[in-house]
C-alpha cells in the first residue's frame, strides 16, 4: 500500500508544481457552460417575416394586427410588408428574410362564407431552429385568431393543464451535467493519457519498474493518482459551475456530498478507461490523436447537449455502454431536480462496475516489462 | 559465487538479433564495463540483467536470484540507473529521494537518515530542497545515482551515466562513483562509449560488438593482447596498390590494416617505424595527407577485435524524439 500511496504522492507534488493540468481541464468546459449554455439556451427573437397580402381585407388587416402585436411583446419576429410576392420570394431565396406569409386573394371572402380560408408560411427550412420558432409562434397565433371574440362561459372544448415539477431549466442548467464529466474526461485525458505516455517515452516509467513494486499497486497507483486530478476538476466545476449556472442554493452540502460521490465514481470509471486504452501505447501521437475522437464519442451520445431519446438505434447502443451517459444522468438528477442517492443508486452501480472492469482489462494487458 | 553470472544469454526482437548469446561473470567489487557502439547491444544487455527486458534465451543470475523466476528479488538486490535522466523535474532533489525510499518500502525513521547521507555523498546537500528543474546535467545524474542507492542495493547498474555531460561532470561522476564503490561495498556494471572512462575506471572490460562479446579482460591485458605498443595512422595520396603489404615489410611492423585510405600500423617502435615510413613514402613519390603516432588505446583494442572504429548506427526511432511530446523546463 505505501508504493502506491509514493506513486499518488509523486503524482500530486508534481501536480501542485505545475497545476497547468487542471487549470486546462477547468477552463475549457467553464468556457462551454458558458458560451453554450447562453447561445442556445435563449428564445429566438426578431425573425424578419415578409408579409404579402394579397387580400386587403377587413380579416386580413386582423392578421396584420396580431403579426404587430407579436412584434411588439414576444419579439419573435418583425413583420416586413411587400407588395410583390415575387420579390418577397427573392429576398427569401437570398436570406434576407426567414419566412414569407401570403395572405392569398379572396382570403377575407373565404373568411366570412366558412370557404377553409388558409394563409401560407413559405419557410427557409435550412435554419431548423427559426423555422420551427416561426411554426410555433404562428401556430399559436391562429388559435387566437380564430377565437369568438366573445368566448362563452361553459365551454365543451378539452384542454391541456400543464403542472411543472420543477421551477424554470435555462438552457445553461440543463448543459451543467455534461460539463462536470467533460471537466473530468478532460482531467483523465490529459493524466491518465497524455502525460502517461509522455512520461512513459521520457523512461520515468524504467524507475518504477525496477523498483519491488507489484503490476497490481503500478496500476492502483497509475489509476488513484490520475483520478484524484480529475476529482479536484471535478469539484472545481460542481461549485464554479453551480454558481455560474445560477443553480438555486448552489452550495448546499448535502447535495456537494452526493455530488462528490459522482465525481469520485466518474473519475475512477473515466481513468481506467482512459488507462485501460492506453496500456499498450508508447507513441506520444496516440493519446493526441484519439482525443478529439474520443470526447465526440462519448460525449455528444450521453444526452449532455441533446436528449438521447431522439437518437438513433446505432447510437442509442453508444449511450447504453458509455460512462458518460451514467455520469450525465446521475448529475442531472442531483443538480436539476435535487434528488437522493437512490435516484443515482444505478447511475454509481454501473460506474463501479465499468471501473472494475476496465482495472482488470488494463491490469491483465499491462506488461510488467518494456 | 559471482554477483552478475550471464550465460547465453540472447534477445530477438523480430528478426534483429539484439544480444546474441553472451556468456560473463562479474565478481563481487568489480566495475565492470560494457564497451561498445550504439546499437551493440549494451543496453538490451543491462534491461535483461535489470529484469525489464525479458530475455529470449540464456540465462542470467544476479545476486545469485534468476533474473525471470525471481525478478522481485532482483529488484530488491540492485540499483539501476537507466540512459535518459528521469528524476522528476518538478520536485526537489529531497523529494525524489523519498519517493523512491517510498517505492522500496524503507521504513520512515531509515528515510530520513539515507537520504541526508546520500545528498552529502553526491555534494547536493545545498540543493536539497531546490526544484530538480534548475539543476544541471551532472547535478541531475548525480542525483540519479543517489536515487539507485537510496534502498542501499549490492549491484548498481549505469547505463552510459556520463553521455551528455561536459567533461568536468564526466570526471565528477566516475569520481563519485570510484569513491561510492569503496565506500557501499558495490559490485558496478556500467555501460559507456567512452574508451578513455573505461580504461581508467573499470577493473575489467566486455566489448560487445553486434550483441557478440568480441572481447573480455582488464584494460592493461586488453591492450597487450593486440599486436605493436604504438599505433601509427596515416593516410596517402596516390598509395600503389601493394601498398600495405610494403608497409607490413618496414622494421618493427606487427599489423597493417586499411580503412578507406586510413591505413593503421601497429609497431613494436613507433619512432624507428615513422622514419622508415616517411623514407618509404618519399621513395615512392607518395604523398602523405596526414600522420598521427599514440600509444595503444582501448580505441585500438576495440578497433582490433571488433574490425571497424566506434561509429555512429543506426538505430529504431526513439519515443522521446517525438515533436509531441509535452516539453518541459
Amino acid at each position: 500500500m505505501h508504493r502506491i500511496w509514493a506513486m499518488i504522492e509523486r503524482d500530486l507534488r508534481r501536480f501542485r508544481r505545475s497545476p497547468v493540468l487542471v487549470v486546462v481541464s477547468i477552463i475549457m468546459p467553464l468556457v462551454q457552460l458558458v458560451v453554450l449554455g447562453y447561445a442556445f439556451g435563449g428564445k429566438i427573437k426578431n425573425l424578419q417575416v415578409g408579409v404579402v397580402d394579397e387580400d386587403h381585407g377587413v380579416p386580413a388587416i386582423k392578421l396584420h394586427e396580431m403579426f404587430q402585436a407579436v412584434a411588439a411583446n414576444a419579439q419573435t419576429f418583425t413583420p416586413i410588408y411587400y407588395s410583390d410576392k415575387a420579390v418577397a420570394l427573392t429576398d427569401l431565396r437570398n436570406g434576407k428574410i426567414s419566412g414569407m406569409l401570403d395572405i392569398p386573394p379572396e382570403f377575407s371572402r373565404k373568411i366570412l362564407t366558412g370557404a377553409n380560408p388558409r394563409v401560407a408560411l413559405v419557410e427557409d427550412n435550412t435554419d431548423q431552429f427559426a423555422a420551427s420558432a416561426l411554426e410555433g409562434s404562428l401556430d399559436g397565433l391562429l388559435p387566437a385568431y380564430n377565437a369568438p371574440t366573445v368566448s362563452p362561459r361553459l365551454s365543451a372544448t378539452a384542454t391541456l393543464a400543464i403542472v411543472e415539477v420543477y421551477p424554470y431549466v435555462p438552457y445553461i442548467q440543463f448543459l451543467l451535467p455534461g460539463v462536470i464529466v467533460l471537466a473530468i474526461f478532460i482531467s483523465a485525458m490529459i493524466g491518465g493519457g497524455i502525460i502517461f505516455i509522455d512520461d512513459k517515452a521520457r523512461g520515468l516509467h524504467e524507475g518504477y519498474l525496477v523498483t519491488p513494486i507489484s503490476k497490481f499497486e503500478l496500476i492502483c497507483g497509475f489509476t488513484l493518482s490520475g483520478a484524484a486530478k480529475a476529482i479536484i476538476a471535478g469539484l472545481v466545476l460542481i461549485t464554479v459551475g453551480s454558481v455560474i449556472a445560477g443553480i438555486p442554493d448552489p452550495l448546499n452540502p448535502l447535495r456537494l456530498a452526493r455530488m462528490f460521490l459522482l465525481v469520485v465514481a466518474t473519475a475512477m470509471a473515466l481513468i481506467s478507461m482512459m488507462f485501460l486504452i492506453m496500456v499498450r501505447v508508447n507513441d506520444p501521437l496516440v493519446p493526441r490523436a484519439v482525443f478529439g475522437m474520443l470526447n465526440t464519442v462519448l460525449y455528444f451520445p450521453s444526452g449532455a447537449v441533446y436528449p438521447t431519446q431522439s437518437f438513433p438505434a446505432w447510437m442509442k447502443v453508444i449511450t447504453v455502454v458509455d460512462p458518460f451517459s451514467y455520469a450525465v444522468h446521475g448529475f442531472k438528477e442531483l443538480i436539476l431536480k435535487n434528488t437522493g442517492l437512490m435516484a443515482i443508486s444505478g447511475d454509481l452501480l454501473f460506474l463501479c462496475c465499468f471501473t472494475a472492469a476496465a482495472m482488470t482489462a488494463a491490469t491483465l494487458l499491462f506488461r510488467r516489462t518494456l | 559465487m559471482f554477483d552478475v553470472e550471464v550465460q547465453n544469454l540472447t534477445k530477438r526482437f523480430g528478426d534483429f538479433t539484439a544480444v546474441d548469446g553472451l556468456s560473463f561473470a562479474v565478481e563481487h567489487g568489480e566495475i565492470f564495463g560494457l564497451l561498445g557502439p550504439n546499437g551493440a547491444g549494451k543496453s538490451t544487455l543491462i534491461r535483461m540483467l535489470t529484469t525489464l527486458v525479458p530475455p529470449t534465451g540464456g540465462t542470467a543470475k544476479v545476486n545469485g536470484f534468476d533474473i525471470v523466476r525471481q525478478a522481485n528479488q532482483v529488484r530488491q538486490s540492485i540499483g539501476v540507473i537507466p540512459q535518459a535522466m528521469t528524476s522528476d523535474l518538478e520536485l526537489s532533489a529531497v523529494e525524489n529521494l523519498s519517493i523512491f525510499a517510498k517505492l522500496y518500502g524503507i521504513p520512515r525513521e531509515r528515510r530520513k537518515r539515507v537520504i541526508g547521507q546520500l545528498l552529502a555523498e553526491v555534494d547536493l546537500t545545498q540543493w536539497a530542497d531546490k526544484p530538480v528543474k534548475m539543476f544541471s546535467g551532472g547535478m541531475r545524474r548525480r542525483l540519479e545515482i543517489a536515487r539507485g542507492l537510496v534502498h542501499e542495493p549490492k549491484i548498481f547498474f549505469l547505463d552510459e551515466p556520463t553521455t551528455g555531460l561536459d567533461p568536468v561532470s564526466r570526471v565528477a561522476v566516475w569520481d563519485m562513483l570510484a569513491k561510492l564503490k569503496h565506500e557501499r561495498d558495490l559490485t558496478i556494471l556500467v555501460t559507456t562509449h567512452y574508451m578513455d572512462e573505461a580504461d581508467k575506471l573499470c577493473d575489467r572490460i566486455a566489448i560487445i560488438d553486434h550483441g557478440k562479446l568480441a572481447a573480455l579482460d582488464s584494460p592493461l591485458k586488453l591492450k597487450a593482447s593486440i599486436p605493436g605498443k604504438n599505433i601509427l595512422e596515416v593516410s596517402f595520396a596516390g598509395a600503389p596498390a601493394d601498398w600495405a603489404a610494403r608497409l607490413g615489410r618496414l622494421s618493427d611492423v606487427a599489423e597493417v590494416k586499411n580503412e578507406e585510405n586510413i591505413f593503421r600500423i601497429s609497431s613494436n617502435n613507433g619512432p624507428r617505424t615513422t622514419i622508415e615510413l616517411l623514407e618509404a613514402a618519399r621513395g615512392a613519390d607518395v604523398a602523405i595527407t596526414s600522420l598521427s603516432v599514440q600509444s595503444t588505446t582501448l580505441d585500438d583494442v576495440f578497433v582490433h577485435y571488433t574490425g571497424h572504429q566506434l561509429r555512429d548506427a543506426l538505430q529504431a526511432p526513439n519515443a522521446t524524439d517525438s515533436p509531441f511530446l509535452m516539453k518541459r523546463p
